[in-house]
Order: C-alpha cells, then sequence, then structure tokens
C-alpha cells in the first residue's frame, strides 16, 4: 500500500513539475501530459458522443484550450481532473449541435428513481461476456450505453471506466458529491437491466449456447 | 432493511466507501433476500465487463496524427505569443 501511495505522489509531483514547465512555454513537456492522457480524453469524449468524428475533435480541443489556459490550473486540483472538466465540456458542446432540437446538459435529469428501480431480477449466465464474439459483445455494450441519459453515461464513464473518484468525478462536472453517487447508482442500475436481455440465464439451461 | 433501503446502498457497498455497521447490515439482508443477491451480482459484473471492455480504444496512426496536430498547434501558439 505505501509502495502504491507513494508511486502516485511521485506521479502528482512528476505531473506539476511538466504543467509548470509547460506553462513556461515548454512545448516538450506538454507532448508529455498529452502523451500521457489522449487515450483517455478520447474514449471519455467517444462515450459522451457516441461519435468519432466530434471525439477526435475533443481530443485537439481540449488540448489545446488546456495549453492556452494553462495560466489559469491552479494546482488545487490533479492536471487530468482539469484536462477531463475541459473535455467534458468540449464534449457536451459537440452533442448539443449535433442534438439541436433538444438541451443536453449534466442537469438532464429526465428520469424518476422509479425508472431506475430493477424490473426485471434475472439471474446471469456465469461469464456472460463470453457468450458472444467480441466484436458483437463490444456492439452490445456502445448500443445498451449509447440510451442512458447523457448525465448518467458521463457519470458512469468517469467513475467506473476512466476509474476517478467520487470526488474527483463530482469536481471534473461541477455536481455535488449526491448528485455523483445517485446518477452512478441510476446508470449501473439501467445498464444492468438493459443488459439482462443479452446475458440471463435461460430458464432450465446454462447460458444462451 | 428493505430491499429499497439496499438499492440506495448499493452504490457505496459496491464501491465499498460504506462503514462497517451498514455493510454488516447489507450483508444481513444479501444472505436470505435473493432478488438483492442478483441484482448487486449482475451489477457489479456490468461495471467489470464495461470497464474491461476497450470499447473506444485510439488506435495508434490515428493517436499520432492527433499528437501531431496539437503540438504543431501550440508551437504556433507559443511563437504567436513570444512575437
Amino acid at each position: 500500500m505505501a509502495i502504491i501511495e507513494q508511486k502516485a505522489r511521485d506521479t502528482a509531483s512528476d505531473e506539476l513539475a511538466l504543467v509548470q514547465a509547460a506553462k513556461r512555454g515548454d512545448v516538450s513537456a506538454f507532448e508529455q501530459l498529452v502523451k500521457r492522457y489522449d487515450r483517455n480524453i478520447f474514449r471519455i469524449a467517444q462515450h459522451i458522443t457516441q461519435n468519432r468524428e466530434d471525439a477526435e475533435d475533443v481530443v485537439q480541443d481540449a488540448f489545446l484550450k488546456a495549453y492556452e489556459n494553462l495560466e489559469q490550473f491552479q494546482g488545487n486540483s490533479k492536471f487530468y481532473t482539469w484536462l477531463v472538466r475541459i473535455a467534458v465540456n468540449e464534449s457536451l458542446m459537440k452533442l448539443r449541435r449535433r442534438r439541436s432540437d433538444r438541451t443536453v446538459s449534466l442537469d438532464e435529469d429526465i428520469q424518476t428513481e422509479e425508472d431506475s428501480m430493477p424490473r426485471e431480477v434475472a439471474d446471469w449466465s456465469p461469464n456472460p461476456e463470453q457468450l458472444y464474439k467480441q466484436g458483437e459483445l463490444k456492439d452490445i455494450l456502445r448500443k445498451t450505453i449509447q440510451g442512458l441519459p447523457a448525465s448518467f453515461r458521463t457519470v458512469f464513464v468517469l467513475r467506473d471506466v476512466e476509474g476517478l473518484s467520487t470526488e474527483e468525478t463530482a469536481e471534473a462536472l461541477d455536481l455535488s458529491i449526491p448528485a455523483v453517487k445517485s446518477r452512478l447508482l441510476r446508470a449501473r442500475l439501467q445498464l444492468r437491466e438493459r443488459l439482462n436481455k443479452y446475458f440471463r440465464k435461460p430458464k432450465g439451461g446454462e447460458g444462451k449456447k | 432493511m428493505t430491499c429499497t433501503d439496499f438499492l440506495k446502498e448499493l452504490t457505496d457497498y459496491l464501491d465499498a466507501t460504506i462503514d462497517a455497521s451498514t455493510q454488516a447490515e447489507l450483508e444481513d439482508h444479501l444472505a436470505w433476500c435473493h432478488n438483492c443477491y442478483v441484482i448487486c451480482n449482475t451489477t457489479k459484473k456490468t461495471i467489470e465487463i464495461y470497464r474491461d471492455s476497450q470499447l473506444y480504444e485510439l488506435p495508434d496512426d490515428l493517436r499520432t496524427r492527433l499528437q501531431v496536430a496539437i503540438l504543431s498547434k501550440c508551437t504556433a501558439k507559443k511563437k504567436k505569443s513570444t512575437t
């Protein structure tokens, strides 16, 4: 545990040094930050926008915006959390542009608590992910997460896919901790409910096959 | 503890951010309530499947292209600000 904590501290101080160097105009220091986080930012952007071209734009725009505004980064939070915040805002803007007929925001909270309450309680096959070929499974997972409201999807991706803490997610999304927890619970339960039809154990059988 | 009470605590339970006495109550509920046991396990599995899915990986060629584009814009920005 002490080794992990030490490693986290080393990474944080190394990151701060890179940010300080980039602030002084060292583009190669900023390049290291880009290389450290570009994959994560792409995943987050693609999850939120659900569009490959938009995700590419978000990666470029978010890093450029971060570079231009490095002076405003005070170091109170992690650089990554600050960057995620920029990327989420850019992603939501893209989503709004594509869906000009409706408002998209993190306050979007159209469903009631009851909508997330489990309706079907069926046990799943053991190792349900092995019921499908990899490509088929990815299609199922993409289709399923696309059906969630953007506000739930974003919280789920930051917490459960990218592994940000509840506090970091709240900071990146400018939400309260109870709001993050509430959206996370509902996102998890809705995804579970939607995956039931693919993964449930058939009556009297052991799985799909 | 009712099933609704259990569900309210599910996120904290799965994230192991819960105090010992609430955890004991939840586990006591899980021991006899099959529905909550199934919901708990399948929700946990949902998280694991998404976490391991690598749904949107950045291909190497696109990654290189994006890095070049970002850094050339940053360099141009730097030149502009120093002139």
